[in-house]
């Protein structure tokens, strides 16, 4: 009797996973342990594992496929045996009659029969037995460097090519050099053949529709959830950024041969936590009858990654050091960019952090990450003329919101936290102790 | 030229360079009276009798000193090793002694000695008797490495080994011995030590190799070509150390993408110091990262189905050649 691997719940919020590549096929041998695909799921692309030794005699959900959680994914037994497809739990929206069991005949010839669950109407891939690696997603999605060769670079350089207008058909994505050789052939028609290259005279982007990923329909779902229901307030405070920025610089040229490098960020997530201490009244969630107060200071920060972005999660930022914080943040951050956060690892946080100031924006105000009661938006260091003791001086201001759910905070409160967040900004030997 | 075995072929420059000059002389286990362990050295007692063709106890730290110290004196000893994967006994004599002896001496004295025998896996005979040292070799400064693959190239680059003043270590292969192959009757036929050999002309991808990874290579070449349509360049080092490098680089600039295929454990293996070289001196050229098929990185597999998988083999080549040709 062959065992049934079902989409397992792979983080918190997911509801359905997709399928994106299988890394074994029908007829495979695999252990305990062994990676049988890869699921993306609303937060993250994660590896699915097999918990049983045998080989895999069935694959029921096609790549591409949205699969509910609990649905059949494939089946593990004795080699040749015939599997039939489990009964298909009924997907709660539809009021249908489940699916019925198939006689083993029709289900063995049936190679995909999860891709055609309700929830996935578009995804039905064509059958395939015996599934061929998928070309690998052309993917801006691993970062801003454009993925070249060292030819094609140099070749791309001495035509005037920018690389950044075509598309590589190397491994991951990576433009060789009859990539930009074609490039170069099409280059005054606009698009090159096969729709690849796009130049400047051509289309800002092919039109057409994209699916929804899992990542951005569950940010689209939090987002209007949590502007819609929950009452927001805004409260800007303008600190002066000098001494952090004097200290900052001290500890990362003093320590260079250490290898330590502290961002501001860093000391704002600190600062943050330590503001919280001061004032916990912030460190609390709505709970519709209740509201609960939490001891402990878990910061998230938003990083911006290709599908839409995630909040890792520092634990504990309250007892950690600012040194502690910042390694700890790069490597979720890094983790966040790879899609390889765990959920436990985004899920969590107490008070979130969002800094667009990198990119020069001076102030915004951001969304409240349910169920935190606040977030606080962080703009950019500006070099300005500021009056200090009745004189205009040179002074450098960063400019922070706190966005409130007036259901746990109220103007005072929030006011309080962002006096103590300057107090300790203007003041960051006090975040060092 | 005469078509002979890559046996006959090293046999043939032994036996000339003992000809040529009375200083050449042959020591080794087994090598005199029952004309070698692989039959190398067959005849060559009764041709040049028991002064210049020397049977030694099983000691190889011993006779492999003997010889580094008959060389100092002026002697051209050529050392027979049953297997390569015996140096270690001699590790001493042959990398710390031999490897130095010039430099240590401020340039007064040379070390014209050539250690040889097969150093190969392939054949089921063990962990212990299957060792590929070039890499460890080469790492030395002071000492020459070659690895010849053809008959032809068996000949030509003993007899230049036997002619150098530094110590060279000639790695054969028992699977080769076999081989048969065009060979040069000249008594003066010499490849010089440090040069290249492009086996077969393409344009699509750089194989670069030696030894038996040769043969592998152009039988995967033409398969490649017949299936794929693609043109493989077959790059043969021959020597590892001088390692001619121009003519690597002059190969991947014309195809643009490289696979190393080497009968080497993967960690620290010559085909590492040839994939830095290569981006070092060609990085603006590379199309594609530079790939290679080694021998499967664990003790030398006693199995013999799962031995042949271990080390390099046409269809492994094949499929990396492919895999390079996408990339």
């Amino acid at each position: 009797m062959a065992d049934i691997i079902e989409m397992p719940k792979l983080s918190d919020t997911m509801t359905v996973g997709t399928l994106i590549k299988w890394l074994k096929k029908e007829g495979d041998e695999v252990a305990s342990g062994d990676m049988l695909a890869e699921v993306e799921t609303d937060k993250a692309t994660m590896e699915l594992e097999s918990f049983f030794d045998g080989t895999l005699v069935k694959i029921f959900a096609a790549e591409g496929a949205s699969v509910e959680i609990g649905e059949p994914l494939c089946a593990v037994g004795e080699p040749g045996e015939e599997v039939a497809a489990p009964a298909k739990k009924e997907p709660p929206a539809a009021e249908e009659a489940p699916a019925e069991t198939k006689s083993e005949d029709t289900a063995a010839a049936d190679p995909a029969p999860a891709a055609d669950t309700p929830p996935a109407p578009k995804a039905t891939p064509p059958p395939r037995p015996t599934p061929e690696p998928p070309p690998l997603p052309a993917s801006a999605a691993s970062g801003d460097r454009v993925k070249i060769s060292p030819l094609a670079r140099k070749l791309a350089e001495e035509l005037g090519i920018d690389p950044t207008r075509i598309k590589g058909s190397g491994t991951g994505g990576r433009i060789t050099k009859s990539d930009v050789l074609k490039a170069e052939k099409h280059g005054t028609g606009g698009m090159a053949a096969g729709g690849g290259s796009v130049f400047a005279k051509g289309p800002i982007q092919e039109a057409g529709v994209a699916k929804v990923s899992n990542m951005r329909a569950t940010i689209a779902r939090r987002l209007v959830e949590s502007k819609t229901q929950l009452p927001h307030f805004y409260l800007d405070i303008e600190v002066d950024a000098g001494p952090l920025l004097a200290l900052r610089q001290q500890i990362n040229t003093g320590l260079k041969d250490s290898g330590i490098k502290v961002s501001v960020n860093d000391f704002i997530l600190k600062a943050s936590a330590e503001a919280l201490r001061k004032v916990p009244a912030v460190n609390c969630s709505w709970e519709g009858a209740q509201v609960r107060k939490h001891d402990r200071a878990h910061v998230s920060f938003a990083v911006a990654i290709a599908e839409g972005l995630i909040t890792p999660v520092v634990f504990d930022a309250h007892v950690k050091s600012v040194f502690d914080i910042s390694t700890e943040a790069r490597s979720l951050a890094q983790a966040a960019k790879a899609m390889k956060l765990q959920p436990s690892q985004f899920t969590g946080g107490t008070f979130c952090v969002s800094n667009l100031g990198m990119m020069g924006i001076k102030r915004f105000s951001a969304i409240i990450n349910p169920p935190n009661a606040a977030i606080l938006a962080v703009g950019t260091t500006e070099t300005k003329p500021v009056v200090e003791n009745g004189q205009i001086v040179i002074g450098q201001r960063m400019t922070l919101t706190l966005s409130c759910d007036h259901r746990v905070v109220d103007g005072a409160i929030g006011a309080q936290f962002m006096v103590a967040l300057r107090e300790l900004i203007e003041k960051p030997a006090l975040l060092l102790v | 030229m005469s078509q002979l075995t890559y046996r006959e072929a090293v046999r043939a420059a032994l036996s000339e360079e003992l000809e040529r000059d009375k200083n050449v002389v042959l020591l080794g286990e087994e090598v005199a009276q029952f004309n070698g362990a692989y039959k190398v050295s067959e005849g060559l007692l009764d041709k040049f009798g028991p002064d210049r063709v020397v049977d030694t106890p099983i000691s190889e730290a011993g006779f492999i000193g003997m010889g580094v110290g008959a060389s100092m004196l002026g002697v051209r000893p050529v050392m027979e090793l049953m297997f390569w994967s015996f140096y270690s006994v001699a590790f001493d004599q042959i990398l710390n002694n031999a490897a130095n002896v010039r430099y240590m001496s401020g340039g007064l004295i040379n070390c014209p000695i050539v250690i040889r025998g097969p150093a190969n896996g392939g054949t089921n005979v063990g962990a212990t008797h299957s060792h590929t040292p070039e890499n460890v070799l080469a790492n030395h400064p002071g000492v020459k490495v070659v690895v010849p693959a053809t008959a032809a190239d068996a000949k030509g680059l003993l007899k230049s080994a036997i002619r150098d003043n530094d110590p060279v270590f000639y790695l054969e292969n028992t699977i080769l011995y076999g081989e048969k192959g065009e060979v040069p009757d000249d008594e003066d036929f010499l490849i010089p030590l440090g040069l290249a050999d492009v086996k077969r002309e393409g344009t699509d991808l750089t194989i670069v190799t030696y030894g038996r990874c040769v043969l592998h290579s152009l039988a995967a070449a033409e398969i490649i070509a017949k299936e794929d349509g693609a043109e493989i360049e077959v790059v043969d080092l021959r020597s590892i150390r001088p390692l001619d490098i121009d003519t690597v680089i002059k190969s991947v600039v014309k195809t643009n993408r490289v696979l190393i295929v080497e009968e080497q454990k993967p960690f620290a293996s010559v085909g590492t110091q040839l994939g830095f070289m290569i981006q070092e001196e060609a990085f603006d050229h590379l199309d594609a990262p530079i790939t290679r098929v080694t021998t499967i990185d664990a003790p030398a597999i006693y199995s013999p189905p799962v031995e042949t998988e271990q080390l390099p083999n046409v269809n492994r080549v094949v499929e990396a050649a492919r895999a390079a040709l996408k990339a």
